[in-house]
Order: structure tokens, then sequence, then C-alpha cells
């Protein structure tokens, strides 16, 4: 059964208007205007549109193809003057990708030696329909979506990005997962030739990077594989070529750059949790009650923020999702299982 | 040998250099070349700087002892005194741009977070070693000076743990700050501090 998340209360297409959007639009209209064909065309804005500043991609044509079929704005904040689109250079210039350095610029300096094509995933643990799948079949029977998300970092930080992907859930129902199959398993690519961060010996990180979600945490119509944002392929250093985005849970159990997904029986451990069990949980649900034992997870810094303007707002409990994913963990004490 | 002149300069080109990042930095912020978070930016880069400001500055002494050049020890206040100021900026920064003045939140995150009681700890030995690095106060405490500015030693040790429990992934760049605290640190050992001044000897025969 295929669940629609937009509320009715939510705003649709039509009522978002980004200011690119506005400019480009009226800039788009101004050209038509002057070959007189401005009411045949002016119907619809083809989505692509809104990141007309966005710098094209090198996609292969199969990506290309699929972002062009892509069901734009699928999910939109409810909220979008609060919820504003983080600028393309800053959600692509801020990462935390610890496989290419520690520094929140290192993942835009030092991802472009990573080689996205061919890429292959392979599926394997508790499931009929294992095996390994090039990144084109993995993707094509699904529709991409872009799903406009609040996300919110461990380190107290938020953006909201625009992604585009498809329903993680469309990925396990093909696999086919056996009746042991309780957990989703993930695993980023372990290179360090094209990875520097994996070369460095002081790294506290044991590679591959893991992270895990529970079976109906991965099933959930919120839960998605991304393969672009803003309108485009993924840049390398926002987990290109396939990452995981899970909106109500802190940033780091978005896994990227993925190679493997095992359906499992036994939780797994994820990277974060076995450096440091008391920091990081397994669940990693946004919380503004559950303090972080080294800062306060009450409140969060939208960014982009100005210097004398941190830009601080409440966070929110399962990062504004509570009506979408509470029900997840209903009579679970959220502060054991942080 | 060179003039009170030279040694004017050579002061004041210390001054320009240690302002100079500070300067670099705000440049960076008012042409939006910081990233989206340009408070966290200053934030960590004045907090680096610091600790720079404080390694030169205990690496004073050795390097007088190793060279007998009167510049390194013209410079020891006011390389102290940049330390005190890169270090309250670092603070200020916190309480401006990631706080937001949010004096509530600053209180119970002071008495929360062990990095951040161990950085107020540093930042106040540091003021302390600040006031009392005057004429007035070396004559006062007389004998007492020297060994109340040995506390620098500690706020060296403070400094590397408030950085330690800030790191969340990768211990490099702070492995490179304890490796270079402990060599300047170890030229301190009576041991390794008799053999500078003959080392000297045999760099000056050579």
């Amino acid at each position: 059964m295929l669940i629609k998340i937009a509320k009715p209360s939510d705003l649709h297409e039509s009522d978002v208007t980004p200011e690119s959007i506005y400019l480009s639009r009226r800039r788009f209209m101004g050209g038509i205007a002057g070959l007189g064909a401005g009411l045949a065309l002016s119907g619809h804005v083809r989505a692509n549109d809104n990141y007309s500043d966005v710098p094209e991609g090198d996609a292969p044509a199969w990506l290309k193809e699929k972002i062009s079929e892509t069901q734009w704005r699928a999910v939109t904040p409810s909220d979008p003057d609060k919820d504003k689109i983080a600028p393309f250079d800053d959600a692509s210039g801020y990462n935390n990708f610890f496989e290419f350095g520690t520094d929140k610029g290192d993942p835009a300096r030092h991802a472009g030696s990573l080689e996205t094509q061919p890429w292959s995933v392979v599926v394997d643990g508790e499931v009929n329909n294992g095996g390994r799948f090039a990144l084109e079949d993995f993707a094509k029977p699904s529709q991409f979506e872009e799903r406009i998300y609040r996300l919110r970092c461990v380190e107290a930080w938020s953006m909201v990005i625009p992604w585009l992907g498809i329903p993680l859930a469309d990925i396990i129902k093909r696999a086919d997962p056996t009746s042991k199959a309780k957990y989703v398993r993930f695993e980023t690519l372990v290179d360090p030739e094209q990875m520097r961060g994996q070369r460095s010996s002081f790294s506290i990180i044991d590679w591959p990077y893991v992270e895990g979600l529970r079976l109906d945490e991965a099933m959930h119509p919120l839960t998605i594989l991304a393969m672009g944002m803003y309108g485009r392929e993924l840049p390398n250093q926002n987990g290109a070529p396939l990452r995981l985005v899970v909106p109500w849970k802190y940033g780091f159990k978005s896994i990227k750059s993925i190679v493997r997904i095992s359906l499992t029986e036994e939780q797994p451990v994820n990277s974060w949790q076995k450096i440091a069990a008391d920091e990081y949980g397994f669940y990693a649900n946004v919380n503004p009650n559950v303090d972080h034992p080294r800062w306060s997870q009450a409140t969060e810094r939208r960014l982009p923020n100005s210097l004398f303007n941190p830009n601080t707002i409440d966070t929110l409990m399962f990062n504004g999702y509570a009506d979408e994913v509470a029900e997840l963990y209903a009579g679970m004490d959220l502060k054991e299982n942080y | 040998m060179a003039s009170p002149r030279i040694w004017l300069a050579w002061r004041v080109g210390v001054f320009l250099a240690a302002l100079a990042p500070l300067l670099f930095w705000s440049w960076q912020v008012a042409n939006n070349a910081a990233g989206p978070e340009p408070g966290r930016y200053l934030l960590l880069n004045i907090g680096i700087g610091g600790l720079w400001m404080l390694l030169l500055t205990l690496s004073l002494t050795p390097l007088t002892k190793l060279t007998r050049w009167k510049g390194f020890a013209l410079i020891r206040r006011q390389l102290g005194l940049w330390t005190l100021a890169y270090a309250t900026l670092h603070m200020l920064s916190y309480a401006l741009f990631i706080l937001g003045l949010n004096w509530a939140l600053l209180g119970s995150e002071i008495v929360k977070r062990p990095y951040i009681i161990v950085g107020m700890i540093a930042l106040i030995g540091l003021a302390v070693l600040g006031a009392t690095s005057n004429r007035w106060a070396m004559k006062r405490l007389g004998k007492r000076w020297k060994p109340l500015h040995k506390f620098s030693y500690a706020i060296l040790g403070l400094v590397l743990l408030h950085f330690f429990w800030v790191v969340r992934a990768d211990m490099q760049e702070w492995a490179m700050y304890a490796a270079i605290a402990a060599l300047i640190m170890s030229t301190r050992l009576s041991p390794v501090a008799r053999t500078l001044p003959k080392l000297r000897h045999r760099l000056s025969r050579t």
C-alpha cells in the first residue's frame, strides 16, 4: 500500500515561491512575451527552473532522465517561510563526511576524487531477492520524488534541503525480506585511495561507516534513498551517488555513498554508537529533551545564519515529523533509547 | 648592537603579525567567504589561533636559551597578552555568535559541559597572568612572580584538554598540537634545559 504523506493542510507547489523561482520566472516570462507565445506555455513552470542558479552536474544520461521525470514537490514543509531552502552552495559546502576529512569544508574540497560511475549496490542478508545491482537497475523501477526536508545535525545546526530520491520501502519490497528480517544495515564505500579521511591513522571511525534502521523505520514512507538534490544529481560531498535520508533522525543516520544494504535479524551497531555509545544511540531520533552529553539539543541554529543573528530556533520532537512517525515509538522510553 | 629603533620595529612587526589573522578572518566574514555559519568559523579559528599564541609564548624561553637572541624575550609579554586577547575573543564569539547572548543558556551550558568549564578556568588563569604582567605587579610580587607565571604550563594542559573534548571524529589535528606542546614543554625538563646552551655553542661554532 502506498501511503500518501502530504497532509491536506500542507502547502503545495503553487504556494511555494522561493526567490530564485520568482526571479527565474520573471526572466522566463519576459523572454516568452517577446515571442508572443506566453499564454501557450505559461501554465507550468518546470521544477528544474527552481534551481536555475544551481550549477549543472555531470549525471549519467539515465539519471538525468529519471530526474526529469521527478514528481516535484512531493513533500514540502508546512511552513515554507520558516523552513526556507538553504542555498545550494551552503548545502554542498558545509558537510560532515569524515571519509573526506573533519573540517566542514573538507568534503567539498576533497570529494572530487570519488568515482561514482559506475556504481553498484549489494543487497544481502535476510532477503529472497539479493544480489549486486548496478545503480541504474536499482533506481529505474521507482518514480523519483522531490522531498523538501529539514536536516537536523547532532551538532545542533540544521538546514532545509530539497532531495530527489525514491522511497527505501520500494527497494526493500523488491528485495523480498524473509520472516527473520528485523533491521536494515547500511555500509559506505571503503576506498582509502579515493577517500583521504580513511587514510588518516588518527581517525576514530572504524571504516566502513555503518548505519542501521529498524525495519519499520526503513519502510516508513518518509525514509528515502536520495540520488539527487536541488534538481540535479548529488554532489559527491553530499553522499553521491546514493545516500539515505531519514528526516526525523539526526543527520549522521543518513549514511552516504552506500555500497551495501543488508537485512538482518540482529540490531546493527552503527559507527557512532561504536565510538561513543553514551553520546550516540542506535535510534538517534531528534529529541529536544535528551541532550548530547557535551551540548544541549533543545535548540538548533538554522543555517545559513549571520554573525549577529545565530538564527536559533527550538528543536522539535522528531524534527517536526512527530505526526508521521511518533507511533513507531509508542510505549518506548526515548530517554533510554536515544 | 642593534639600535632601540630596530627593537621597536621588531615589536611593532610582531604586533601586526599577531593582529593579521583576526583581520583576515573578519574580512572573510565580511565578504561572505566564511561559509553558512560565520560565527562558528570565527569561534574555531580564533580558538586555534589562541592555542598558537600560547605555544609561541611558551617557546620563547627555550628559543632564547638556544640562540641568546634578545628579540625573543622582548615579545614575551606581548605574545602572552595576545594569548589572553584571542582566548577572550574566543569566549565572546561563543557567547555572541553561538549562544546569541542567551545568558540563561550560557549559565546552564557552563555548568553542564566539562569542556566549557575547563575552557573558562584556562581563560580565568590567563586573565590573572595578564593582570600581573605589568611592571608594577612584577615588583609587588617579587620572587612569587615566576612561580605564579609557571601556571601558564597548566593552562596549556587545560587548553589541550578543552580541545580534546570537542573533537568528534579524528584526532590528527589535536595530536599535532599536543606533540608541539610536548616538545616545547620538554625543553623545560632540567636535562634538556642544560643542553640547550651547549647546543647553542655547537651551532655558533659551525
